[in-house]
């Protein structure tokens, strides 16, 4: 069984201009020990879907699913005390921007003591000696010291191995990182990445890495799930979406990267990623897509060999596309 | 790409400092932040230098000395053929017609009262004698050449995404012809798709109008697409600087292969020894004594602790290290 299930999400947004769909159906499964990324660029839904998940979403948001469930409970129908028993202790988020993530006001050791005190339960110096082992795990140099500094007082990445610290502070069985690097240096980036996937792997946690950055998803995911306006469009494999992406976004994704250039233009992707006024109707990828036909603009598209597509690609060539019959992979 | 005839040369600069006071409180002396040490390099129409370092490695003073925001501290900078670090009053003011910068954050840069018109025109206003009816004409054209329509000139900067944003500051940057364009990590903020549009844009503006580009980068994949040369700095100081080729297929020094190995690939087939560097950047106030780099790297000996590498020649590109000066650096780590 899996340890989380997710079937058919959808989060809307009460705005002024009626509801806005920022994550529409969207499914995950993920085992125990199992190391997932979701990518997408901006507006995507990729973090509204795991806000839902650990119920972080304002009262403006409308969460619907047919299923939510946590080691097979259902998060959606449980009382909210028992799920603030869950959420912070086996299921445990880091968040995108250590700097301002953490509260300036209090203590590191402060911060990373709270959810001790709440979850576990235990005597202060208890505590205090579970906050220490806890810095010294995520490598923090001289962590008594370090336990009454202020975040102010240490540097990004420092921060950032914080927030990891408060994370896994309850040995949570999934744990959700938010671009946990982006607002990190790039020697830095591979320090923290390194530390996750080594938590993953020894304590066998799930983890679940949202990142915009595809060089990320393919040194350290296993399985990749591609997000584009609130939509999951592809799912697969990390070596064979990689290799052989059948999505048109996937695919444009992946050859608008400098490092696959192979000229001095980069093959773009035109246009944006549509708002909630410029909603396009069939498939929300259309005007942005190089084989969209008739049919693409009319009709919704339903998942066809793990792609969200009615041509899903096979090696760069469209399966069953009026322009190109007769072309095989 | 080096298929281009070489350009002129637009800008030289020789042992580039800038030193910061900081503190002196009540009860302590002032110290010296050295920001800036010893950089040297030249732009040349149509080519692109790239600057590539983490942050605090002194990548945006640099920026800020090639605009004319600041004066450098110690050095040569040499805009055309006037040395600016003499320059005052209304040859200063020239001067700064020629350099132009293209900011980070297209969400902080544009003033939100302004409309996007009145961001355009500015520059004309202040340093051209032009009537109203021309700066509009020059401020459509210009955005018609970065892809805005011209119902876009009557709206503000908040109705428009991320890349149009950039567009409009490159726009703004380009309003009075300069021959240099610093461009401080003018796509770190954009999504991978429309990155590739703005470093398009970028390539096609600079063929049109053969400008030399300052690009200021952290991401390695974008510097190695549009880079002609390459810098690499730590804390301050350069210390590799070449050719990007030459750079980029046998960096030499440990600082580039590791900034290297730890730049993520897209491709997981390919699967790396990374080159773990243990640490973080030091505090400039208070750099390591020889070598900044010496407490993260893996090669450092004694000498690295006391004696500060000079940038010394080998094959095409300049490394200041002593290993490599030695030869004491392990046979190429393939990157």
């Amino acid at each position: 069984m899996s340890l989380l299930e997710i079937r058919n999400l959808s989060v809307d947004f009460q705005t002024a201009h009626g509801l806005f769909r920022a994550v529409d159906s969207v499914d995950l499964d993920i085992a125990k020990g199992e190391l997932v990324a979701i990518v997408g660029e901006s507006g995507s839904g990729k973090s509204v879907s795991m806000l839902a998940l650990m119920g972080l979403l304002p009262w403006t948001a409308k969460v619907t699913a047919d299923c939510l469930a946590f080691d097979g409970r259902d998060l959606l129908t449980m009382a909210p005390r028992e799920r603030r028993k869950i959420i912070g202790k086996d299921m445990a988020m880091i968040f995108q921007e250590p700097m301002t993530s953490l509260n300036p006001c209090f203590t590191v050791g402060f911060q990373i003591t709270e959810s001790l005190k709440t979850h576990l339960g235990g005597s202060r110096a208890e505590h205090r000696r579970r906050a220490i082992e806890l810095l010294e795990l995520v490598g923090i140099p001289a962590p008594e010291t370090r336990l009454s500094a202020f975040p102010h007082q240490m540097s990004g990445g420092m921060n950032q191995r914080v927030m990891i610290a408060i994370a896994i502070a309850c040995n949570p069985r999934l744990l959700i990182a938010d671009e946990p690097t982006t607002a990190l240096d790039v020697t830095i980036q591979a320090q923290i990445l390194e530390l996750l996937v080594e938590l993953q792997r020894e304590r066998d946690m799930a983890l679940v890495l949202i990142t915009h950055d595809l060089g990320v998803v393919a040194e350290t995911a296993e399985r990749v799930t591609v997000q584009y306006a609130g939509q999951q469009v592809e799912k697969q494999p990390v070596e064979s979406l990689f290799d052989d992406p059948h999505h048109p976004y996937t695919a444009a994704l992946l050859a608008a990267l400098p490092e696959r250039a192979t000229s001095k233009r980069l093959p773009s992707i035109a246009g944006v990623v549509p708002g909630q006024l410029d909603r396009p109707g069939g498939c929300l990828f259309n005007p942005r897509c190089g084989f969209a036909t008739e049919r693409c603009r009319q009709e919704v598209p339903v998942l066809n060999r793990g792609a969200l597509c009615h041509y899903p690609l096979s090696r760069g060539v469209p399966q069953g596309h009026p322009e190109h019959q007769g072309e095989d992979a | 790409m080096s298929g281009r005839p070489t350009g002129r040369r637009v800008l030289e600069a020789r042992d580039l400092a800038r030193h910061y006071k900081v503190g002196g409180g009540m009860f302590s002396g002032a110290a010296t932040l050295k920001a800036l040490d010893g950089v040297g390099f030249s732009l040349t129409a149509g080519k692109t230098l790239a600057v590539v370092g983490e942050s605090g490695c002194g990548k945006s003073t640099l920026a800020r000395l090639v605009t004319l925001i600041e004066r450098p501290t110690a050095g040569n900078l040499v805009l055309g053929d006037a040395d600016v670090t003499e320059a005052k009053g209304e040859t200063q003011r020239k001067l700064r017609q020629s350099v132009q910068i293209v900011f980070q954050d297209p969400y902080g840069s544009l003033n939100p009262r302004q409309k996007i018109g009145t961001i355009l025109e500015e520059p004309l206003l202040i340093n051209r004698k032009m009537s109203a009816a021309e700066r509009r004409e020059a401020a459509e054209a210009m955005m018609a050449r970065v892809g805005l329509r011209p119902e876009h000139y009557e709206r503000y900067p908040h109705m428009f995404s991320g890349g149009q944003r950039q567009r409009i500051a490159i726009a703004r940057a380009l309003m009075l012809n300069p021959d240099i364009v610093v461009l401080d990590e003018p796509v770190s903020a954009l999504d991978v798709s429309i990155q590739a549009q703005v470093l398009n844009l970028l390539a096609d503006l600079q063929e049109e109008f053969d400008l030399a580009y300052l690009f200021i980068s952290h991401d390695l994949s974008v510097v190695r697409h549009i880079a002609d040369e390459v810098i690499v700095m730590y804390l301050g100081r350069p210390v590799e600087q070449g050719p990007r080729d030459a750079v980029f297929a046998r960096p030499r020094h440990p600082y580039t292969q590791a900034l290297l190995s730890a730049t993520p690939k897209a491709d997981p087939t390919q699967k790396r020894q990374r080159i773990k560097l243990s640490g973080e950047l030091p505090s400039p106030l208070n750099p390591p004594g020889g070598c900044a780099f010496n407490p993260r790297c893996p090669y450092a000996n004694e000498r690295c602790r006391t004696e500060r590498p000079a940038m010394l020649a080998a094959e095409g590109v300049t490394v200041a290290c002593h290993a490599v000066e030695e030869g004491r650096l392990p046979e190429e780590t393939a990157v």
